[in-house]
């Protein structure tokens, strides 16, 4: 009799210890559509690349161009900025990078114009923009500056400008995805 | 006070009913012979001023839903339709949307209330945990819904608070990448907002129905803090307190028309009537008002990640607020020292408000900071310590003998067994 019961205790503990372990494997596998649906779904994904022809944009220029519902800056540099963004010291900066981590070829700095903090569009694409006190970007919302590199130097944004990747197709185009 | 039933069924129908379905005998025992102490002031209204509103939300919702159109390209056009084309249109809009702000004015009062007179004390911590959470609920709803007519602040305002999830680290960007069905703010994100905005207000409902009954097992705290011992402390919630509370919301309804028919839009931005524009972003962002003092203290912390924990750990902070609060005496108006550092506090808060409109600079930046280190220092170093510092004043012996003074001592069963007969 106290025999079998314990035979019976453990089968029981066996018996409820995989009843649970299945129970949460189902649940989890039933969780995850309800979740994933939610994420971007195919026909976003599939935007995601796009050609930009900037022939037409003179030096101190810049354009703005939609990629997966983000806008791209392309701003073709002075000499000045070029300069003033190659010499600036690593050691000053939030987020260091150098100029040429962030270039391909250093006339056409292009990166997604999305303030690293809390996302709002920097001001200084168009000519008469206020564009912060390291000639770059200014970003409204909270006071973010940026350099000519895109790099963030003052207020709160934690990171430079990202960069989209990007490859040249002409000394004039690129395919931006 | 969760006492004996006196619900006595009026018909035989009602009896046959009653025996099968006890609603009658609920709402009977918790809204007609509820007792409730006899002293409550207006203050306490305010609970049934915002179970109005919360009925009025959903009802001018629903009807808003059946002419709305959540799709970026027709939302904001949908939205003009309902306030020039659909008859009452603009009624019931203005209505949705000043009583949201009504509904954000009645709850900070209610809470206010409920910081002064301790009602988070024992034994209401979960009553006053389930408020927090209604809090939490309301801010996530009221969000959502200005998302909808997709102007440029619905736009930007919801890039802007989305955006905060990214501050969590590893996940942040797929957090708010999920969040936005997209690499950006767009369709997926208006449609899932609109599913959500429609559902919070029932799972509100849901809150509010466990918070009403966490409130019916202790009932309700009153001004002196003290708690009912016997029955000629209570008086009936009706006809008492339903008249009582019924005028309070005619009272705050004459509020609630003067905005809607005077002043609808002064407690909106007008930027939001300039349809969204994913590639322009407005010079001045700011959250509607009831969410501002949450702002400042997100834009006063110079780390991204910090000001985001600062904002939701300033609201997370009130449900632990029953733990920091050492003092046995709930209602401020025995507690002397208290009751100063409360009207500081709700100055400060007041203070954080207007900051939070104002363009994080300069001064205001050092006072934004300033009042945010003292928002988080009066739960944790002020309450705890004025716990231990402070000699309360004597306490009344009962809710009788503080309304009725000394007369209550000679007569306590005279006096208070027909209170109807005391004018
Ligand atoms: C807790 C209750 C609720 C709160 C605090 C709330 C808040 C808001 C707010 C602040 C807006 C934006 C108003 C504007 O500027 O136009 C809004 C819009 C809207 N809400 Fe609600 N709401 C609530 C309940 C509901 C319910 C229950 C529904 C539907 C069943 C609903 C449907 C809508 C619709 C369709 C809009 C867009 C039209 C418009 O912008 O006026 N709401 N809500
Ligand atoms: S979003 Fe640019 S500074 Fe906050």
């Amino acid at each position: 009799m106290a025999q079998s019961d314990t035979v019976d205790e453990t089968r029981r503990d066996f018996l409820f210890v995989a009843t649970g372990a299945m129970g949460v494997v189902g649940i989890g596998a039933i969780a995850w559509p309800l979740i994933d649906q939610m994420n971007p779904d195919a026909s976003v994904l599939s935007l995601s690349s796009i050609e930009v022809d900037f022939e037409a944009v003179e030096v101190g220029q810049a354009i703005t161009v939609m990629w997966r519902g983000k806008p791209i800056f392309i701003r073709h540099r002075t000499a000045e900025e070029i300069r003033v963004a190659e010499e600036t010291p690593l050691d000053i900066l939030p987020d260091p990078e150098t100029d040429m981590a962030r270039i391909e070829r250093s006339q056409w700095l292009i990166v997604i114009g999305i303030c690293t903090h809390l996302g709002c569009i920097p001001k200084g694409q168009s000519i008469g923009d206020e564009r912060g006190e390291y000639g770059g970007w200014f970003c409204p919302c909270h006071g973010s500056h940026y350099d000519t590199a895109g790099r963030i130097r003052k207020g709160p944004a934690p990171k430079n400008l990202y960069l989209p990747p990007y490859a040249f197709l002409t000394d004039t185009s690129i395919k931006i995805g | 006070m969760s006492g004996q039933s006196t619900y006595t069924p009026g018909s035989g129908f009602a009896r046959w009913f009653d025996e099968r379905l006890p609603i009658m005998r609920l709402m009977h025992d918790s809204f007609v012979d509820f007792p409730n102490p006899r002293n409550l002031n207006y203050w306490w209204t305010f609970g049934g001023i915002l179970s109005f509103l919360l009925v009025t939300q959903i009802i001018t919702g629903i009807i808003l839903a059946m002419h709305y159109t959540p799709h970026v390209d027709f939302a904001f056009g949908s939205v003009e339709r309902i306030m020039r084309n659909v008859n009452y249109g603009w009624l019931i809009r203005y209505s949705h949307s000043v009583g949201a702000s009504m509904f954000f004015l009645a709850v900070y009062i209610h809470m206010g209330r409920g910081l002064y007179y301790g009602s988070y004390k024992a034994p209401r911590e979960i009553l006053w945990i389930l408020g927090v959470i209604i809090y939490l609920l309301m801010m996530a709803t009221a969000f959502m819904g200005y998302v909808l007519p997709w102007g440029q602040m619905s736009f930007w305002g919801a890039t802007v608070i989305t955006n905060l999830f990214s501050a969590i680290p590893l996940i942040g960007t797929g957090v708010t990448e999920w969040l936005w069905g997209g690499f950006a703010i767009d369709n997926p994100t208006l449609n899932r907002f609109f599913s959500l905005h429609y559902l919070l207000p029932f799972m509100i409902v849901g809150v509010v129905i466990l918070h009403i009954w966490a409130l019916h097992v202790p009932g309700s705290n009153n001004p002196t803090g003290v708690s009912v011992k016997d029955k000629e402390d209570t008086l009936p919630f009706h006809p008492y307190y339903t008249v009582k509370d019924g005028f309070a919301v005619v009272v705050f309804m004459i509020l609630f028309a003067y905005f809607i028919f005077f002043n609808p839009n002064i407690l909106g931005d007008a930027v939001n009537y300039v349809p969204a524009d994913p590639l322009s972003t407005p010079p001045h962002i700011v959250p509607e008002w009831y969410l501002l003092p949450f702002y400042a203290i997100l834009r006063a912390i110079p780390d991204k990640l910090g000001g985001v924990v600062a904002m939701f750990g300033s609201i997370a902070v009130l449900a632990m607020l029953p733990w920091l609060d050492r003092s046995k005496v709930r209602s401020a108006v025995f507690r002397p020292i208290y009751k100063q550092f409360f009207w500081i506090f709700i100055i400060v808060f007041l203070i954080l408000g207007y900051l939070g409109s104002q363009p994080p600079e300069g001064w205001y930046l050092l006072i934004s900071r300033i009042a945010t280190a003292w928002y988080f220092a009066h739960f944790f170093l002020i309450l705890p310590l004025i716990g231990l510092l402070e000699t309360p004043r004597p306490l009344p012996e009962s809710i009788t003998k503080s309304v009725l003074g000394s007369a209550a001592g000679g007569a306590p069963s005279g006096s208070a067994a027909s209170p109807e007969t005391k004018g």
